[in-house]
């Protein structure tokens, strides 16, 4: 089904990014020594605290912004030097644009449509990202998780072999960001590439084949989601109330344990355990542990110089 | 590339991502034409553009009418045909000018130009898109200022091939001179915002130094010297040289319609215009 499968190479390959705001030597450092890979047809989510170089890194991949040091190829080729076939080979989402407010959704998918030399049939786009009952809508008049959706409808027009996704879903209501995931999906399974920036962590581990952890500027981990931190060999937490108190046990075994708890004089109230919960960790909980463990790590070097603290620009 | 159907729909409603690796990108002309399209369907459902593009002209003859009705030069030409010439220097400045200083500016805040950067979009098509729009609301904009003129204001029209020849190529090179020097300022305002408050005093001071608002000669000459640095001044002589008897080129300071010189002027700005939006036009606020 992949036909993404044009060249030899990885979609993305980016080794010791970095990228310094202001000042070539004093400027906030934004990303400190980031490499990447991003395979043909994966989807693959950068997650990360707010500040942790995911927008920088990604614009930087998109062309839209310069950068200090570091080798960067987007499907063969510098974002930084590549012209208008190599554009035309990739679709970008906007993050916050408002632009085009007094035309109507069809005039602007269609407006759009002519820049490509065989560019998705519009209407069918329109439908696809769910906004065939806004089409005649003004642009200015969407809600924003309908605008994003346009800006979608915008990025996947020229059928790029890679889609950048930054933030897509922020402010979409929960139905709004079920019908993104499958229309991501549905983007998947055609063979583009996806590269995903996201905040929400059950958006990871739903749509991504894999997950990298950003933090200062650098990746802290490459995984699956179900793998991150080593999640899938972490055990579970079962937790239950006895003596009026909460308890929590961490175990390989969890069965096991709810097990021996049966058994446990005086503790069953009408033969339940109270409380009793078996939880396996989280994407969530693998990614702040990740973080919390860097954070650690961080600390525990600050005899290096500190950046400057300049405010941030990008964004 | 390898080419796979490009039709059909997967099960999950996306039309397919086959690639025709044989079909070309559109030309420049194509793209360029698409935008002058979008570019006047935008701005004829923007009250501003609107309002700035037609109204404002059309106002500046119902008031000068009202107030100079009855007034003349020496020579007897009536202050309404006068006035003329300054408001459709104006108005190409309004048009030009300021409209694109301010709509760019503002462009590059919304994030219309950082979405075409990242499409396969030549600058050149988006800068021809801009022209040709103003040029096509220009020419839409003379017709009805003449009109008014004519049909309310008893303005005769050039009579000879060669007034309204002189009308062509001030239009032309003040449209043109006008659309770079506006692109290249929209780079000045801080924000998009901001643009309106930077770009219209500017273009008022120019109107009234520049003998739109009152007899040219009738200037002091420290504000005529200033006056003959920018292109407005040019601008209005050179329409006046158009729409005026030359009877009433005893008005002029020099007492000639300096067309040569004006025409100079004009395309000098046109060329910095030029040179500064080659160097430094962006297509984001800032790119570090």
């Amino acid at each position: 089904m992949s036909t993404a499968t044009t060249a030899a190479g990885p979609a993305v390959r980016v080794r010791g990014l970095v990228k310094r705001y202001g000042h070539p030597v004093t400027g906030h450092l934004a990303v400190d020594g980031l490499d990447l890979d991003v395979e043909r047809g994966e989807c693959f989510a950068l997650l990360g605290p707010n500040g942790a170089g995911k927008t920088t890194t990604v614009e930087v991949l998109e062309g839209h912004r310069s950068r200090t040091a570091g080798e960067v190829q987007v499907l063969g080729e510098d974002p930084a030097t590549a012209g208008l076939d190599w554009r035309a080979r990739t679709g970008i989402v906007l993050q916050s644009a408002t632009d085009a407010a007094d035309l109507s959704v069809q005039e602007v998918v269609r407006h759009f449509a002519v820049y490509h030399a065989d560019p998705r049939d519009p209407d069918e786009v329109v439908e696809a990202v769910g906004l065939t009952g806004q089409r005649r809508t003004r642009v200015r008049a969407l809600s924003g998780g309908q605008r994003r959706r346009l800006d979608v409808a915008l990025g996947i027009l020229g059928r790029p072999e890679l889609l950048f996704l930054d933030e897509p879903t922020t402010g979409f209501d929960p139905e709004a960001r079920r019908q993104f995931h499958d229309l991501v999906r549905a983007l998947r399974a055609d063979g583009t590439t996806v590269l995903l920036t996201t905040h929400y962590l059950d958006e990871a581990a739903q749509l991504a084949d894999r997950v990298g952890v950003v933090a200062r500027g650098r990746l802290l981990e490459v995984a699956p989601p179900d793998h991150l931190g080593g999640r899938a060999s972490l055990g579970a937490v079962v937790s239950w109330t006895e003596d009026g108190r909460p308890r929590e046990e961490v175990t390989a075994a969890p069965t096991a344990l709810v097990r021996s708890l049966l058994e446990r004089p005086g503790l069953l109230v009408d033969g339940e355990v109270p409380g009793l919960q078996v939880r396996r960790p989280t994407l969530e909980d693998a990614y702040l542990a990740l973080l919390d463990s860097a954070g650690a790590a961080a600390d525990e070097t600050t005899d290096t110089p500190a950046p400057a603290p300049t405010p941030r620009r990008s964004r | 590339m390898s080419s796979t159907s490009t039709t059909g729909t997967t099960p999950g409603g996306v039309p397919a991502a086959g690639r025709a690796p044989a079909r070309r990108r559109p030309s420049t002309a194509r793209l360029a034409l698409a935008r002058v399209r979008l570019e006047l369907l935008t701005s004829s459902r923007e009250r501003d553009a609107v309002v700035f593009v037609f109204a404002y002209p059309v106002l500046m003859m119902v008031i000068f009418g009202a107030v100079f009705g009855d007034q003349e030069l020496p020579d007897g030409t009536p202050f309404a045909r006068y006035f003329l010439a300054g408001i459709a220097a104006t108005a190409i400045v309004l048009t030009s000018f300021q409209n694109l200083a301010v709509t760019i500016a503002r462009e590059r805040e919304d994030g219309t130009l950082k979405r075409l950067r990242g499409m396969p979009v030549p600058v050149s098509a988006y800068v021809l898109g801009k022209v040709g729009a103003v040029l096509v609301s220009s020419l839409a904009q003379m017709v009805l200022l003449l009109a008014v003129a004519r049909l309310a204001y008893d303005v005769p029209l050039p009579a000879d091939a060669e007034h309204w020849l002189r009308f062509a190529w001030v239009f032309a090179l003040g449209t043109v001179a006008g659309c770079v020097l506006g692109i290249a300022a929209s780079a000045l305002p801080r924000s998009g915002a901001s643009a309106n408050a930077v770009i219209t005093p500017l273009v008022l001071v120019l109107q009234f130094v520049s003998g739109v608002f009152f007899v040219y000669g009738s200037l002091p000459e420290w504000m005529r010297s200033v006056a003959e640095l920018f292109p407005l001044k040019w601008m209005a002589q050179g329409m006046r040289a158009a729409f005026l008897p030359e009877s009433a080129v005893a008005a002029e300071p020099g007492g000639s319609w300096e067309l040569g010189t004006g025409a100079l002027v004009l395309a000098a700005w046109a060329l910095v215009g030029l040179v500064v939006c080659l160097r430094t036009f962006r297509w984001s606020r800032r790119d570090v």
